[in-house]
């Protein structure tokens, strides 16, 4: 990991730094989205406490962290959580 | 103009003088008073700051952090549980390097409950990155409110400062108080011009994650420029002596009698006012002793004592807290100072004036008999 700069109170200057990382190796289980069974409520959207499921309900693996909390949300039980493998 | 007031009216009209954006407020006693008052001059019309009631200190320091990053100048108060509820976030404001400026009316922690003073709260506290004064009169106070919001706003500084005076000894205390004029006070501390703040229009991350590679770089910044403090410290007594004709020692730490002395006693807060008197006393019958009153207990002022100390034999360290299980804060703080060094008084600690009982001047006494008798070899007859 490139070392950060140290400011003062470790104050990050630039915006953006959110992106620019990505989590998404963080991730032991990856949500998986049945599109049969899910009805687009939007649920999933709402709660992904990392902003990583898009407005067509789309999980982007970049950044989700595999919490599971959509998997746990959705009505419907249309997203799996699925083991990540090597 | 000198007025007869209350030490907390003092400490109040030092704010005042400020002007802090905001004052997150959550009262407790011996505190309440500071944060009255200034409700009142608000109420009044002679104050523009915001005052937010919250529902706990943790709340209010929390505020305080909000307000601060938001590069609005603030200012709270508490003591005793108050501070122990604030500990958690009292970190994050000095990590931050957030200048809140504080008072701490100091009591006892539980248990037992007790309301009355010792400095139990703040020592507790020492570790957080706060700056801590140590005040013993209600002039001091209001002068040291001014001095803290010069010294914390610093941009070599940028560290927050507890003002610590003594629950009821002090803070209920009527003293005249020479009251500083508004536009003497603008002319000495300047318009607070935060080095980062939150803006929309200029988006910036405060409080992120610092991982191991970095997390002790960033400790490290904020020990050095604590360190570095006492020099700021120093400069802002010296500058507030040419403003206003008064001055505390060298801000970190101030003396009676020590240039002939042979002995010292060491203390914080009021007990320095009653040890004057017993110096002067013992003076009289002849004894060679003075004071050492460490007033800036964070950062420590390690060379400043040992410089004041080369004649010295013995120093008596009068505790008003205790480290359970081990010595008094300020007793660790004074050995530690003198051990590398080649020629080293005799040093001895004393814990007195816990949970509001009274340091008399007999108490001092009997301190400086211990130190003035004891030797290297004593006879167990
Ligand atoms: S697993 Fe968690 S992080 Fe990933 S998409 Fe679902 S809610 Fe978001
Ligand atoms: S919560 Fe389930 S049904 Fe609703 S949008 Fe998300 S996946 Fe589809």
């Amino acid at each position: 990991m490139k070392k950060p700069k140290i400011t003062v109170g470790a104050v990050i200057e630039e915006p953006g730094s959110t992106i620019k990382n990505k989590t998404g190796g963080w991730r032991s289980f990856r949500p998986v989205r049945d599109k049969k069974k899910c009805t687009k409520c939007g649920l999933c959207w709402q709660f992904c406490p990392d902003n990583a499921i898009n407005e067509n309900f789309d999980v982007n693996y970049d950044y989700c962290k595999g919490c599971g909390i959509c998997a746990n949300i959705c009505p419907f039980k249309a997203i799996k959580m699925v083991k990540e493998e090597k | 103009m000198k007025k007869v007031i209350e030490a907390s009216t003092a400490v109040a009209l030092g704010v005042k003088l400020c002007e802090p954006g905001v004052i997150p407020m959550y009262p407790i006693t011996p505190q309440t008073h500071i944060v009255e008052r200034l409700a009142d001059y608000i109420n009044d019309g002679l104050l523009s700051s915001e005052m937010i009631h919250v529902e706990s200190e943790h709340s209010a320091i929390s505020a305080a952090l909000g307000a601060e990053a938001m590069g609005v100048r603030t200012f709270t108060a508490t003591a005793s549980q108050g501070l122990a509820l604030m500990h958690e976030i009292l970190f994050v404001v000095a990590g931050m390097r957030l200048p809140v400026v504080m008072a701490v009316a100091n009591r006892a922690l539980s248990a037992p409950i007790n309301i009355w003073n010792d400095h139990q709260d703040s020592i507790s506290e020492r570790d957080s990155g706060w700056i801590q004064l140590y005040v013993e009169s209600a002039q001091e106070a209001l002068d040291t409110i001014i001095q803290a919001y010069k010294i914390a706003e610093n941009r070599k500084v940028l560290l927050p400062v507890m003002v610590c005076l003594d629950g009821f000894t002090l803070s209920h205390v009527y003293e005249p108080v020479d009251i500083l004029k508004q536009e003497d006070v603008n002319k000495f501390l300047p318009q607070y011009n935060p080095l980062f703040k939150l803006d929309p229009k200029k988006p910036i991350t405060m409080g992120p994650i610092g991982f191991p590679n970095t997390y002790m770089e960033f400790r490290k910044q904020t020990h050095d420029t604590m360190l570095d403090s006492i020099n700021i410290i120093k400069d802002v007594n010296n500058q507030f002596k040419e403003s206003f004709n008064r001055s505390y020692g060298n801000g970190l730490i101030e003396t009676y009698k020590i240039e002939d002395a042979n002995y010292a006693i060491a203390a914080m807060g009021t007990a320095c006012s009653t040890t004057r008197v017993v110096v002067d006393e013992l003076r009289k019958q002849g004894k060679k002793v003075g004071l050492i009153k460490i007033k800036s207990f964070r950062p420590f002022p390690k060379q400043e004592i040992i410089s004041c100390c080369k004649n010295i034999k013995g120093i008596a360290v009068i505790d008003r807290n205790i480290s359970l299980g081990n010595e008094g804060a300020l007793y660790t703080e004074l050995r530690s100072a003198f051990y590398n060094q080649n020629k080293k008084p005799i040093i001895k600690g004393f814990i007195a004036g816990l949970g509001g009982r009274d340091i008399t001047p007999d108490h001092i006494k009997t301190a400086f008999k211990k130190i003035e008798n004891s030797s290297d070899t004593e006879w167990l007859l």
